[in-house]
């Protein structure tokens, strides 16, 4: 089931992204609409943080096109916002909080422009926004998992974005952070925003999302939340229903052909 | 020996000025970029770069015939360049490892330069001598003309670093962040690396090509022990280095038969063990002595809470004990209760009387204090965390001494306290009126 919407905010047709000529993401279509908090929900492997890297521009697709606002990636990047998952940095860096979160500032700054005392203060408000302002001038290094995950999550707010894409944002983090995220998100979303957040908790999932994205190499469902996430298509997700995908990857990945190649 | 320290630090002989300037700028600016190679966790292939430059330098002088430094730098940038080159296609192409690929190309590229340079060194030119000096590095063989050349791409290196630092620091913390919000990260890589190969090439007239890789990592490895600073760190390393390079060209001054790269790579090393043992939070030694306050906090309090525990289960909290009383309710090294009873006496928290100790009244207090933090956190993984009651008491043995007065705070605003006189007798001692909520007690080994 693919939920179709008008002024898609992210629209994705046909997209196939492979690594080493194995492809990882089949096919995937799909259009999100602004203002809403949207789960992308499959299980470990699934490819959900490829798909977030590709709409990032961050891994090359075989196939397809994705529209953000209706534009290409580099005509609305200012608008859009990334976030890692908090375990691909080394949080033993040279830096403090603050340090990290006016990072958020570099793009719109522009090369050889130090920081001014203006992008400081948005920092802090960020931080604020978090409730890590106190911890501004701490090393990262003495974060806790839920303070790291507010520091990127504060770095996203530092660079005032209309659409934010975060890879696991609730893993490894204690239960007052996950509230507070959430809360944030949710009051972006009313302001407007966008939020596309990877997600692999079903339980949280129904409470937390507007509309969810069912992933597993391929587009199984998108839509409204409740109308997706259904014992049939969690099913179809989770369940064994993948298996001829995977062989045929398999003896892709045996050929050393990729999609792109038979196409 | 004094003489020459002094005529050497006098700078009165221009050549020295020369050599001393040139080595300094190149340990100086290699170390600059070498932070961010640390950084970028890329310090191997800084040492095939570093291997590979020599087939680059041999054929430069096959193909010229001079040591002048422009066709020699040349030479070295681009041998040093493909070495990077493959790694990277290695890498990308094959499953092959980048680790394992770095040692392909390091020992293929420096096997292939020691053949050249040994075939070279049998054509009997006059000209090659001192091409072997690339090995070690010799900064007192450094002529002004080579000095000239390297002491400008030594300052173009440094003021590069200068302009790109904030987009440097984003790409070695976070790479994928970097690119999405649209800074051209492939294009900054680039220069990285290529500034990583320009700073070899330029530094192994110093320090040699077998060392050189040191020179890139060990002043900024040093520096991150004393600063969490970026800006400081890089500052900080670039000076180490060039600490370390004055060592050299001062040895290379007074043995000029001796090579330099080693000098200057001993001087680094004992830098760098030096700041590994001696810095401050981040040090060895620095942890050590935390570790020991922290065992002997734990001493101290434990001491403590026996005696008023003992005394709470007996309803008097000012009893005398003999070591004999303590040992029985809590098994220790006896040496080390008579140590911790002494420095507790000193902080006043015990009184000794004949043969036994009594509780002070601020030791009372500081003794109920670490009781109920014990129980406290016990409540808490009781009734937050689920764990299991019979499990809970070696896990508060341990966290009671870490809990701070504002953490016991909250955990009392978190737990449901059990209703006094309801509670077993374990715990009718169980009330909170004014502890921990003033003034901390002061812990005898926390100071
Ligand atoms: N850089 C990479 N190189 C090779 N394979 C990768 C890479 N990143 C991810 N993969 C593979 O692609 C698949 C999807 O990964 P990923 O998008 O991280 O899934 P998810 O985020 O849903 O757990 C996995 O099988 C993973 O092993
Ligand atoms: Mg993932």
């Amino acid at each position: 089931m693919i939920q179709r919407t008008d002024n898609p905010v992210v629209e994705i047709h046909d997209l196939t992204v492979s690594y080493y000529k194995k492809p990882v993401l089949w096919d995937i279509n799909l259009c999100l609409p602004q203002g809403k908090v949207i789960g992308i929900i499959g299980p470990n492997g699934a490819g959900k943080s490829t798909l977030l890297k590709a709409i990032m521009g961050l891994v090359i697709p075989d196939n397809g096109y994705i529209k953000l606002f209706g534009k290409s990636l580099d005509e609305v990047r200012k608008q859009v916002s990334y976030v890692p998952q908090k375990e691909s940095v080394d949080w033993d860096f040279p830096a403090s909080v603050l340090d990290v979160v006016v990072m958020g500032r570099y793009a719109q700054l522009g090369l050889f422009q130090r920081p001014k005392k203006l992008d400081q203060e948005k920092a802090l408000e960020c931080l604020n926004k978090v409730s890590m302002a106190p911890l501004a001038h701490r090393q990262i290094a003495q974060l806790s998992g839920g303070q790291q995950q507010r520091v990127f999550l504060a770095r996203a707010l530092a660079q005032e974005a209309q659409l934010y894409l975060m890879d696991e944002p609730f893993v490894g983090v204690d239960v007052a952070t996950e509230k507070m995220i959430i809360d944030l998100l949710q009051t972006m979303a009313r302001e407007g925003k966008t939020i596309i957040v990877v997600h692999h908790d079903l339980q949280s999932a129904a409470h937390y999302f507007d509309w969810s994205m069912l992933l597993n190499m391929r587009t199984v469902a998108v839509g409204p939340t409740q109308d997706v996430l259904t014992p049939a298509l969690l099913q179809e997700t989770y369940g064994g229903k993948l298996t001829i995908l995977s062989k045929i990857n398999d003896l892709l990945k045996e050929q050393e052909v990729s999609p792109r190649e038979l196409t | 020996m004094q003489q020459a320290l002094a005529e050497f630090f006098s700078f009165s002989d221009p050549n020295i000025r020369y050599v001393l300037l040139g080595t300094l700028l190149l340990t100086g600016s290699a170390a600059m970029i070498g932070s961010f190679a640390l950084l970028r966790k890329k310090v191997l292939v800084g040492d095939a770069v570093a291997h590979a430059v020599l087939p680059g330098v041999c054929l430069a002088f096959i193909i010229t015939g001079t040591k002048h430094p422009v066709p020699l730098s040349l030479g070295a940038s681009i041998t040093g360049w493909l070495a990077l080159v493959s790694i990277d296609q290695i890498t990308n192409r094959s499953k092959i490892k980048e680790d394992t690929a770095i040692a392909l190309v390091l020992s293929v590229t420096f096997g292939l330069g020691i053949l050249l340079l040994t075939a070279i060194q049998h054509t009997g030119n006059a000209e090659q001598v001192g091409l072997s000096n690339f090995l070690f590095g010799k900064a007192a063989a450094l002529v002004s003309d080579d000095l000239k050349t390297l002491a400008l791409l030594g300052l173009m290196l440094i003021i590069i670093v200068l302009l790109f630092f904030k987009e440097f620091t984003l790409v070695a913390f976070d790479k994928a962040f970097a690119q999405a919000s649209g800074l051209p990260v492939r294009r900054l890589e680039l220069l990285l690396t290529s500034l990583t190969v320009l700073a070899i090439v330029v530094g192994i007239r110093a320090v040699g090509i077998l060392l050189m890789a040191v020179m890139l990592i060990t002043p900024p490895a040093a520096a991150r022990f004393w600063t969490n600073h970026l800006p400081t760190m890089v500052l900080l390393a670039a000076v180490l280095g060039m600490i370390a390079g004055l060592a050299g060209s001062f040895v290379s001054y007074i043995a000029p038969a001796m090579p330099t790269g080693p000098w200057i790579v001993m001087t680094i090393s004992v830098v760098a063990y030096g700041s590994f043992l001696l810095a401050p939070r981040r040090g060895l030694l620095a942890r050590r002595i935390r570790q020991r306050k922290h065992q002997k906090k734990t001493l101290t309090e434990n001491i403590l809470k026996l005696f008023y525990e003992l005394g709470v289960t007996e309803g008097s909290v000012g009893t005398k004990r003999t070591l004999y009383d303590l040992l029985k309710s809590r098994s220790m090294p006896t040496s080390r209760l008579v140590a911790g009873l002494k420095r507790l006496q000193k902080h006043k928290m015990l009184q000794q009387e004949g043969l036994g100790w009594r509780l002070t009244a601020a030791g009372s207090r500081k003794g109920k204090e670490i009781s109920q933090r014990h129980h406290l956190w016990k409540l808490y993984l009781t009734q937050h965390l689920k764990t299991e009651a019979d499990h809970t008491h070696e896990d508060a043995e341990s966290i009671e001494h870490i809990i701070t007065p504002e953490l016991a705070e909250e955990l009392r605003g978190l737990v449901k306290l059990p209703v006094t006189g309801k509670s077993t007798t374990q715990h009718t001692h169980w009330t909170f009126e004014g502890a921990g909520q003033g003034q901390p007690v002061k812990t005898p080994a926390g100071e």
